[in-house]
């Protein structure tokens, strides 16, 4: 073999694994598309507006109403808690911590994200809920008769969309940090030293020099931590005491989200329910590309 | 209004590195005085310790008296922070800030002690700007982010950014290396203006800068490798260049070291 | 300026704060799970499985499961990791800024967000409905796979970016072909680099849950082949127990999580010290 057509095949190779990958991604969304359909065709509802999820009636009635709702609202206050303390967490490692120890803190910081979920969901199942249930139950006596979502109306709290939101934000506060702190490091030490020279603060060098700079790769930052929390599975599903309702009062049991649902009644679904729970993986899986998409438009981000 | 700053006994360390031993020297308010020297003399450091920006980098401290007129600015009851609003500083590459205009460039400093009325802050962003010979060409794009600048502009906008806080004194590190010779010679021209106001103190690795535009030329110089940087001597540009005291200032300034 | 300095002292504590904030679920998820596992982390919790054992019964284990994690990710690496690779090296060496590179590119990025259940769902799909196999190990390892890629990907493209361009350089200038020069250069010097990529990638996938409930589907006996039927897994295990309403599942679900922690800090900590030692040289 002549070192030519050597080159060319492993070229080729290596081309064709790039296009496996490709392939992959497409075949995702056509193998979902494809067995959603039929489910999709059996519904009696109307899928997008339709609460409850009774797929294996005679007449199936599901839809994705709730699911939506539990999971935007889970996610978006996970995105709430995460977002401030993961950029103050990246500030301090990056420009307040001695140079030091900000590796070691990076570190640490970085292994928040090696926990797996389901540790996570057992933390917060059995640790975590009854802080948490304290906490709501706080704020629904000072703030529930002001702030509607803070009061539960069955005077409980337990597996609520609040605890869900809380453990994902634990569980996305180390993705968004790490890449802000990333892009905060990257800001050249001769704008920080501007700042500095024009008599202003640490924190008004942060406010001048790095936080503008950082913005861009904060915002992507939060978007990849929101796909993260809205695909997030078995932590909610351990969490959440499932229900199929819309409701504004967040701190009280109830919700559900798309993830938690799929892993919960796989088991007990017959033909048309995994043909139903694969439709709402599709809905999932558009939404998650989005996110993405847009957060990767924005800002590569480093995996290490 | 221009201060007098009076060093004595100043060394300054990284660590444990010793980078500048036992330096006096009293610079004159209303003049520029240039700080020369090869490279690695502790010039730079020197500099950077009397608007104490020398303490910004991890392990950095100084010991010795910086007075500026009657304020001991390394007095433990001093502030760094307070110090850098009157001693402003243009280092060596421009540095404007790259998420600002160039208006919020100029205005940052007066925006951080609080000014917030528009007529004051425009006011004072021409009148900086003109001060650094660059309003007429700015003007019709004030609020074009700094960086759309040349090189030679935008250490221009980081000297008007610097004087907008009406500092005493202005501390330039090598403001023209990264320049082209036109850009260099308009700031080179400012620095005559701007001394009309302040007390200037510059590094540069140009001698022909130095002798240009200082008044008082001092030169700082190493032993030898790994040894702290020295101040050899100070004196009147004139007289530094043509008829200095020591050998080794003769021996650099006509290019026979260094 | 009193005002100016105060913001700035009260932003340096609440800086402080979010930092120890961020770090306090570390803390207490690694302190409960080694107080709460090591209750049943035992001899017999490592060699046995549930087969049999009742539902109020503190004995069995997770051995099954051990085993069960061990096949999937290994077979999960097996196909993840040359696909990863020489993707890798086709986006460094090859891709240039071609227009396909640059989508290979971007779909890997937007891949590493694809939800883990998705993942699962897919294969579902594919692997048990379109081609009627059965739920397996190998099912679960499908899904990890899928999940494991693009994380391999991004790593190994990062490391081979490392290696300096006068390598590729200096070996063209001696006759070397590319395809060798990428294989006896360019590979071998970023080796330790690489290893750290797939070791994180292995770590990942190690937790993950929610795609092997759908593709491997639980069991409680020992299975100790990957290719037909139903199997467990650790994290399985973990949820499985955990959502059992008596004790005795629980101290399990501890024990089994205090495991996996176990396996994956291990390969965080080596894989991420590497890293940093390499970087500080």
């Amino acid at each position: 073999m002549t070192t030519r057509t050597a080159d060319r095949a492993f070229r080729l190779t290596t081309q064709a694994a790039a296009g496996v990958v490709l392939v992959v991604v497409l075949a995702i969304g056509a193998f979902l598309v494809n067995r959603a359909v039929p489910a999709l065709r059996a519904d009696t509802a109307n899928f997008l507006t339709e609460t409850s999820w009774f797929p294996d009636q005679a007449k199936p009635v599901f839809g994705i109403a709730a699911l939506a709702f539990g999971t935007l609202v889970s996610s978006m206050l996970a995105l709430l808690l995460a977002v401030p303390v993961a950029v103050g967490t990246a500030l301090f490692v990056a420009h307040y911590a001695p140079r030091r120890l900000a590796r070691l803190l990076g570190f640490l910081v970085d292994l928040l994200a090696a926990v797996p979920s389901v540790v996570y969901g057992l933390w917060g199942l059995y640790f975590l809920k009854t802080h948490v249930n304290d906490v709501a139950g706080w704020l629904d006596r000072h703030f529930g008769s002001v702030l509607t979502p803070l009061h539960s109306s069955t005077g409980t709290y337990g597996g609520s969309l609040f605890l869900a939101g809380i453990v994902l934000a634990i569980m996305i506060l180390p993705i968004i940090s790490a890449i802000v702190r990333e892009v905060f490091l990257q800001v050249p030490r001769a704008n920080i030293e501007a700042a500095l020279a024009l008599g202003a603060t640490r924190w008004e060098a942060m406010r001048l020099a790095v936080l503008p700079y950082g913005r861009p790769g904060i915002v992507s930052a939060s978007m990849l931590g929101l796909g993260r929390a809205l695909g997030e599975t078995i932590a909610v599903a351990l969490l959440l005491s499932t229900s199929y309702d819309i409701s504004w009062h967040i701190t009280q049991p109830g919700g559900a989200t798309f993830a938690a649902n799929i892993a919960l009644k796989f088991n007990e679904a017959g033909g048309t329910g995994r043909g139903a729970l694969i439709a709402s993986g599709l809905v999932l899986f558009v939404i998650t590309l989005l996110v993405n998409g847009v957060a990767r438009a924005v800002v590569r981000r480093p995996t290490l | 209004m221009a201060k007098r700053i009076d060093v004595s006994g100043l060394d300054a360390y990284y660590g444990k590195v010793h980078a500048v031993a036992d330096v006096s020297l009293t610079i004159e308010p209303r003049s520029v005085t240039a700080l020369i020297g090869p490279s690695g003399c502790g010039k730079s450091t020197f500099l950077r310790t009397l608007n104490r920006m020398h303490e910004v980098i991890p392990g950095a401290r100084v010991s010795g008296k910086v007075r500026l007129d009657e304020l001991d600015i390394y007095a433990p009851d001093v502030d760094p922070v307070d110090v850098r609003r009157t001693v402003g500083m243009v280092f060596q590459r421009p540095n404007p800030f790259p998420t600002m205009s160039i208006y919020d460039n100029v205005a940052a400093g007066l925006k951080l002690s609080g000014v917030r009325r528009k007529s004051v802050l425009d006011e004072a962003v021409e009148r900086s700007l003109r001060s650094a010979n660059l309003w007429v060409e700015v003007r019709s794009r004030l609020n074009k982010p700094g960086a759309s600048l040349s090189g030679g502009q935008q250490q221009r906008l980081c000297i008007a950014r610097a004087i907008a806080v009406e500092p005493d004194v202005l501390l330039m590190d090598e403001p023209c290396s990264a320049l082209d010779p036109i850009s260099t010679i308009a700031i080179e021209d400012l620095m005559v203006e701007l001394k009309e106001r302040y007390t200037i103190v510059i590094v540069t690795h140009n001698m022909q800068q130095a002798a240009r535009v200082s008044d008082v030329t001092a030169f700082f110089t190493i032993s030898a490798p790994g040894e702290p940087g020295r101040l050899v001597e100070a004196d009147t540009t004139r007289k530094i260049f043509s008829n200095p005291a020591e050998k080794a200032t003769e021996d650099y300034i006509t290019g026979r070291f260094g | 300026m009193r005002r100016r300095k105060l913001t700035n002292r009260v932003m340096g504590v609440l800086i402080a704060v979010t930092f120890v904030l961020a770090l306090l679920p570390l803390f207490s998820v690694l302190w409960l799970t080694v107080k709460n596992g090591s209750k049943r982390f035992d001899a017999e919790f490592l060699t046995h499985s549930m087969k049999g054992i009742g539902a109020t019964d503190a004995a069995g284990g997770a051995y099954h499961a051990i085993v069960g994690t061990l096949e999937q990710v290994g077979l999960a690496t097996l196909m993840a990791v040359p696909l990863a690779l020489l993707t890798a090296v086709y986006l460094v060496e090859y891709g240039g800024i071609s227009r396909f590179a640059k989508i290979v590119s971007y779909v890997v990025d937007v891949m590493t967000g694809v939800p883990s259940i998705v993942a699962g769902l897919f294969v579902f799909a594919f692997w048990i409905l379109a081609l009627h196999q059965p739920f397996s190990g190998f099912a679960g390892a499908l899904a990890l796979t899928i999940l494991m890629v693009p994380i391999v990907v991004r790593g190994c493209e990062e490391m081979l970016r490392l290696v300096p361009s006068e390598l590729r350089e200096a070996s063209y200038a001696l006759g070397i072909p590319r395809w060798k020069t990428i294989l006896r250069i360019v590979l071998p010097t970023a080796l330790p680099g690489l290893v750290t990529a797939i070791m994180l990638g292995v770590a990942r996938i190690t937790g993950e849950t929610a795609p092997l409930l759908l593709t491997v589907f639980g069991a409680d006996a020992i299975n100790n082949d990957p290719f037909h039927g139903p199997q467990s897994g650790l994290p399985l295990f973990v949820f499985d127990q955990a959502a059992r309403p008596n004790q005795v599942a629980v101290d399990r679900a501890w024990a089994g999580a205090l495991t996996l922690i176990l396996i994956v800090m291990a390969l965080n900590v080596v894989a991420r010290l590497a890293v940093r030692r390499r970087a500080a040289h």
